[in-house]
């Protein structure tokens, strides 16, 4: 199906279920438990899950396939963020031209960062792309203010009026698509369990599937197996008259434009864009999102970008009064013992948390949660050769009876 | 004139900074082909030993002051360190006044112990993985180790003072006749100066003129054949790996006076000492020692507001800018090795 | 066992337990955070309220964030009963009684708002969405304040500011559903500059460093414009990026330039180290022109002083609150939070404790949660009793007036604590100023309508 084989078409429609079921699979708790606190399902984390999970596809491509490490990717995000922007307050508060201007400016300036950064290979290349990221930050941080705001960024104001969009005075604009408010949600409630199903958060999943895959049909293609075969061995290559860097390049753009609509998306559902956005630790993160779920392989970063997320939303807002309320049914000397102990890795701890769990998965998961993903399979797979052992067994045995 | 010998000085100082983390850097990074994220953890945890003195040897007990109030109205608990009772009053402030330059000896063991525990129980596991992972697992110690600091130390700056008889500024304007108060320095810089300048030539010296820094460059050359040998390089390396932490802590230790430590103070050199590193040239120390005091140079003279009124925020970016022209020119930094870390 | 404030959202608290029905699908138009029932955001049923806290837990801030959450802390045990009532006692208005906010049991919810504005924004929309929050309020820097107000704006909830000295917050980017009750950069500048004339003459030449960011460029702005009123030259004023560590290079010029006077436009991190930096140099024992060199550091925390250590001895600043002051509700405030925690109060803390209460206050005087009723409250509300004297919402801008603080790094410290001794109060008339004023985003600035969020 899509020009897939039957294995990548499988994956996509599970990313495809995941993804459009994620309202049911994130909510999994009755929201009067204890345990609602881990509940992930509202709009603004399921919008940054798939995000991110845009963001981390698009990395993937370059870091997964080339092998070459970026080490400034979050600066394409962030001119993506600030092109959808002004998009909005300069001409239509349609999030569509937004998005396409984020991809389109990110696009450029990734060409402009590839073009200069890929004459250097290796840590070299990396700290080039580094060094264009910090500037960017540094540079609309200060004396681009006047373009990104600085400090305090771009919010869409009262002031703002777009070419396109007849606002009453004085009234600040909404990002929509073609009328329907990125914010509007439907609510449906069973018994005990809420489930919210966000207009915004549909339009960024929908930007996800098309992006994953775009994504699959690279890695499949030709010029997919020409970016393998510069990670392999670029010099072999360069031998056989094979000019790598048109496709190192191509590489990289097309990276940089999925960053680009991520910060588009970001953007289109809350119109907001800061320069922290750019900075390297923010171009950190989507290299750990990528390590963390699986380098090279199609699903990875996603889950990757999904755990990061997950642990910085929800973990850093359990404080010790919930842990309280978890353990209040202990007697009080254990219940002051759990939450003690409980007490540095939650709230403010949530970095220590994120921390560890980058080396436990690193050392017993080498190949990230994919890998971890991969065992439980086999496991599972294994039991299934045992039970078709013991059927067949059973059938052998049955032949004789009749 | 006198403002560019002004930011020479500066620059000079900056720069010892940059090259004591780049060296230690750039021996882990570049020789034992590790790419280590927890390497500003290890400056930070340098500094904290200055910290941790200082506190150790500021242990007190109370003493309640009748004739004072604290803000509850209460009579006021005025804290007395134990120093001052057994070496009395003024002996023992001036102990407490002298934290910073002995936490060097405390040091010293505190970093060779935590370099060679981490190279033992983390990181020889991961010589022979990928890139990737060794800078998952090294950012996730970096995360740890700060979380653990900031837990007990808290997230604002510390006041790790020098010793009264470092502080303030001399005249170096005077000396060399220009006019008073032209160019002032620090007696705190001259001193992180002229310790950087013996740290790096002990390095040098160690590797250059010693059987064990021959068999470490021979291993850095080619770690197969030494190990052929019947060398046990393995060891070694261990050896340099916590002398590497040793470098870092103790640039973290003397820094203590010049930026009040803080836990993220890693995080904020980090990024810096790899562009250090790197445009110094991959697997070159003496690339990584130059590149410190180049990049320091640079940064000072592009903060003079002279420059900035000229090109408004260069002293934003000066660092990447500089670095980006180094690497378009010479493709391996400044004195770099072929095929380190090249693909 | 123990009892907690673990909430969730109100909604469904009522509509599972009273009807208990299947699938009942609810659609709401225009905006998910309508509740279409009551006619505004999040709109309280049964008998809680939740309020989000959002606060820096991480970063640089983290110190100021723990801070102010033990004030909310200390406001929601206030606001239910609990404890000695803090400044209860002492506030001018007399509805809030200890039974919670128009009845209903103040619940909270916290967040991490890493003093990044999109962590903030994310955290504060999770609080919206996910816990049902009524009111937002905290963080200590502005970017953040502008972001999350702006937010607030959007989902129709108030916010109340925490720590934020920017004009901005409540000059270019004020929001009718946004709140502040911190002094600003103008007031700092309209109150130091008097102090500065009065113990360093009117003919000083000042050089400023600034943090290369929109709120070191309205502190510069402030400053300069009120010293340069009193008589003062601006020899310099040179940008500094805020991720800049060592300040060496930037301080070691200031002799050449003929100055005698350094201000130092930096807070946090930025502050401690540039501070730290100037004396290590020597400025401080240096004569210019006759005269000894001095240093300004116009926004002061008592937590960065800390940082800053024996440095800031002696050094001018301003503050939004002190813990020294003697006022009635100063001293119940200091009381409570001291005997609770053992020790005083930031001004973080301070301005926190009081926001929350003022939104308690103006509800219970509301009668209602709607924010619109809310803003209608407090907009030119004048109170006394919570610490600065009395004091004003004004309805132009949602800023509050109200004395401020001039301070002095403390010489003889008799604890960790004591660092900051009050030089003056600077009373209110003098750094008030007209709501168009031009460092305040001039006539161009409006605060729009309130957005109750239906």
């Amino acid at each position: 199906m899509f020009g897939l084989s039957t294995k990548d078409t499988t994956l996509l429609l599970f990313v495809a279920a995941l993804t459009l079921l994620a309202p049911f699979l994130l909510n999994p708790f009755p929201e009067n438990s204890a345990m609602a606190q881990f509940n992930a399902g509202y709009p603004d984390l399921m919008q940054r899950f798939v995000i991110f999970g845009t963001f981390a596809i698009g990395f993937n491509i370059l870091f997964g396939l080339t092998g070459y490490l970026s080490f400034g990717h979050a600066a394409f995000l962030g001119v993506g963020s600030y092109g959808a922007i002004w998009m909005m307050k300069l001409l239509t508060l349609n999030v569509i031209p937004a998005i396409i201007m984020g991809v389109i400016f990110a696009g450029l300036f990734a060409l402009l960062v590839g073009y200069i950064s890929l004459r250097r290979s290796g840590i070299y290349f990396s700290i080039l792309t580094l060094a264009f990221a910090q500037m960017s930050y540094a540079l609309a941080y200060s004396v681009l203010t006047p373009i990104t705001g600085g400090e305090t960024g771009l919010q869409l104001k009262a002031t703002d009026t777009p070419l396109l969009s007849n606002l009453a005075p004085g009234e600040i604009g909404r990002a929509n698509l073609f009328g329907v408010d990125m914010r509007s949600s439907y609510e449906l409630v069973i018994g005990d369990w809420l489930f919210t199903f966000n207009a915004g958060y549909y339009i960024a999943a929908v930007c996800m599937l098309i992006g994953f895959y775009i994504s699959i049909r690279i890695f499949r293609s030709p010029f997919g197996m020409m970016l393998r075969a510069v990670k392999s061995n670029q010099q072999r290559m360069n031998y056989t008259g094979l000019n790598s860097k048109p496709y190192t390049l191509a590489a990289f753009v097309i990276s940089g434009m999925y960053a680009g609509l991520a910060g588009g998306l970001m953007v289109a559902m809350d119109t907001q864009v800061g320069p922290e956005r750019m900075f390297w630790t923010a171009s950190g993160e989507v290299v750990l999102m990528a390590i963390l779920g699986g380098v090279g392989t199609l699903i990875g970063p996603v889950l990757g970008a999904g755990m990061i997320k997950y642990m910085e939303n929800i973990l850093s807002k359990i404080n010790d009064a919930i842990l309280h309320q978890w353990f209040a049914f202990m007697p009080d000397g254990i219940e002051n013992l759990l939450v003690a102990i409980f007490h540095p890795f939650i709230g403010k701890g949530w970095h220590l948390t994120l921390g560890m769990l980058f080396m436990l998965i690193v050392i017993f998961l080498p190949g990230g949660l994919v890998e971890g993903g991969q065992r439980i399979g086999r496991i599972f797979r294994r039991r299934d050769r045992k039970a078709d052992s013991v059927e067949s067994d059973a059938a052998k045995q049955r032949k004789p009876a009749e | 004139m006198e403002a560019i010998i002004l930011q020479i000085l500066n620059g000079l100082d900056k720069g010892s900074a940059y090259a004591l983390i780049a060296l230690g850097l750039t021996l882990i990074f570049g020789t034992l082909g590790v790419v280590n994220f927890a390497h500003g953890a290890l400056f930070m945890i340098g500094a904290f030993c200055a910290v941790t003195l200082q506190r150790i040897l500021s242990l007190s007990y109370e003493v309640v002051d009748d004739t004072r109030t604290d803000f509850l109205g209460n009579p006021l608990k005025v804290d007395v360190p134990y120093v001052n009772g057994w070496f009395g009053p003024e002996m023992g402030q001036t102990i407490i006044e002298w934290s910073v330059p002995l936490a060097i000896l405390f040091a010293i063991p505190v970093m060779m112990f935590v370099g060679y525990a981490m190279e033992r129980g983390l990181i020889k596991h991961f010589y022979k993985r990928p890139h990737a992972d060794q800078i998952l697992v090294t950012f996730g110690l970096a995360i740890v180790l700060q979380e653990v600091i900031k837990a007990f130390y808290g997230a604002n700056p510390i006041p790790t003072p020098a010793p009264p008889a470092f502080t303030g500024s001399f005249d170096f304007g005077a000396l060399i006749g220009f006019d008073p108060n032209q160019i002032i320095y620090p007696y705190w810089r001259l001193i992180y100066f002229t310790f950087a300048a013996f740290v790096i030539t002990a390095v040098f010296a160690f590797l250059q003129f010693t059987t064990f820094g021959m068999v470490v460059r021979a291993g850095m050359a080619d770690r197969e054949t030494v190990g052929l040998l019947g060398i046990d390089i393995d060891k070694r390396f261990t050896m340099m790996f916590a002398i590497a932490a040793v470098v870092a802590g103790l640039a973290g230790v003397m820094y203590t006076p010049i930026n009040s430590p803080n836990y993220h103070m890693g995080m904020d050199f980090l990024v810096l000492s790899f562009v250090v590193v790197v445009v110094g040239g991959m697997g070159s120390l003496p690339g990584a020692v130059l590149a410190g005091f180049v990049l320091g140079i640079l940064e000072s003279f592009a903060s003079m507001a002279e420059v900035i009124d000229i090109i408004p925020g260069i002293n934003q970016i000066i660092i990447y800018l500089v670095a980006i022209i180094i690497l378009l020119t010479r493709p391996r930094g400044l004195m770099g090795r072929r095929g380190v870390m090249e693909d | 066992m123990s009892k907690s404030n673990f909430t969730r959202r109100g909604v469904l608290k009522t509509s599972v337990l009273a009807g208990g029905a299947l699938a009942v699908p609810t659609i709401f138009d225009g905006s998910v955070w309508a509740d279409g029932h009551t006619g505004f955001t999040n709109a309280p049923e049964g008998g809680t309220v939740t309020l989000g806290f959002n606060v820096p837990q991480s970063g640089p801030y983290a110190d100021e964030g723990a801070d102010e959450l033990r004030a909310y802390e200390l406001a929601v045990e206030h606001l239910n009963g609990g404890g000695d009532g803090g400044m209860l006692n002492t506030f001018t208005s007399k509805t809030l009684d200890g039974t919670g906010i128009n009845g209903k049991k103040v619940e909270y919810v916290t967040g991490d708002t890493q003093t990044k504005s999109d962590a903030a924004r994310a955290s504060a929309r999770s609080m919206i969405e996910k816990d049902g929050a009524i009111m937002i309020t905290g963080g200590s820097s502005s970017g953040v304040a502008v972001a999350v107000q702006a937010l607030c704006q959007e989902a129709g909830v108030i916010f109340m500011a925490g720590l934020t000295h920017s004009n901005d917050t409540t000059g270019k980017d004020r929001k009718a559903n946004g709140f502040r009750h911190f002094f600003n950069s103008y007031m700092s500048g309209a109150a130091l500059a008097p102090v500065l004339a009065a113990n360093y003459g009117t003919d000083r030449k000042a050089y400023h460093l600034t943090a290369d960011y929109n709120w070191g460029y309205t502190t510069e702005e402030a400053v300069r414009s009120s010293t340069e009123a009193m008589g003062w030259e601006t020899v310099n004023a040179v940008k500094t990026p805020l991720t800049q560590t060592d300040f060496s290079s930037y301080i070691a010029p200031v002799l050449q330039s003929g100055a005698d006077t350094l201000i130092l436009n930096h807070y946090g991190g930025n502050m401690v180290n540039s501070l730290t930096n100037a004396v290590q140099f020597g400025l401080r024992d240096k004569q210019v022109n006759g005269k000894d060199f001095q240093i300004v550091v116009p926004l002061y925390s008592r937590l960065m002083a800390k940082g800053a250590g024996a440095n800031v001895k002696g050094i001018f600043g301003s503050t939004n609150w002190h813990w020294s002051l003697t006022d009635e509700g100063s001293k119940a405030f200091v009381k409570s939070f001291g005997t609770k925690y053992g020790f005083p109060p930031s001004q973080a803390a301070h301005t926190c404790y009081v926001q929350t209460l003022l939104y308690a206050d103006a509800v219970n005087r509301a009668g209602s949660f709607n924010p619109c009723a809310v803003v209608e409250a407090l907009e030119g509300y004048e109170f006394d009793g919570l610490g600065n004297g009395p004091t004003l919402y004004r309805a132009d801008d949602h800023q509050c007036f109200k004395d401020v603080l001039v301070v002095k790094g403390k010489e003889n410290p008799t604890s960790e604590f004591d660092l900051l001794e009050i030089v003056e109060i600077t009373p209110r008339a003098q750094v008030e100023y007209a709501p168009d004023h031009p460092q305040m985003g001039g006539a161009a600035a409006t605060l729009g309508t309130c957005n109750p969020g239906a």
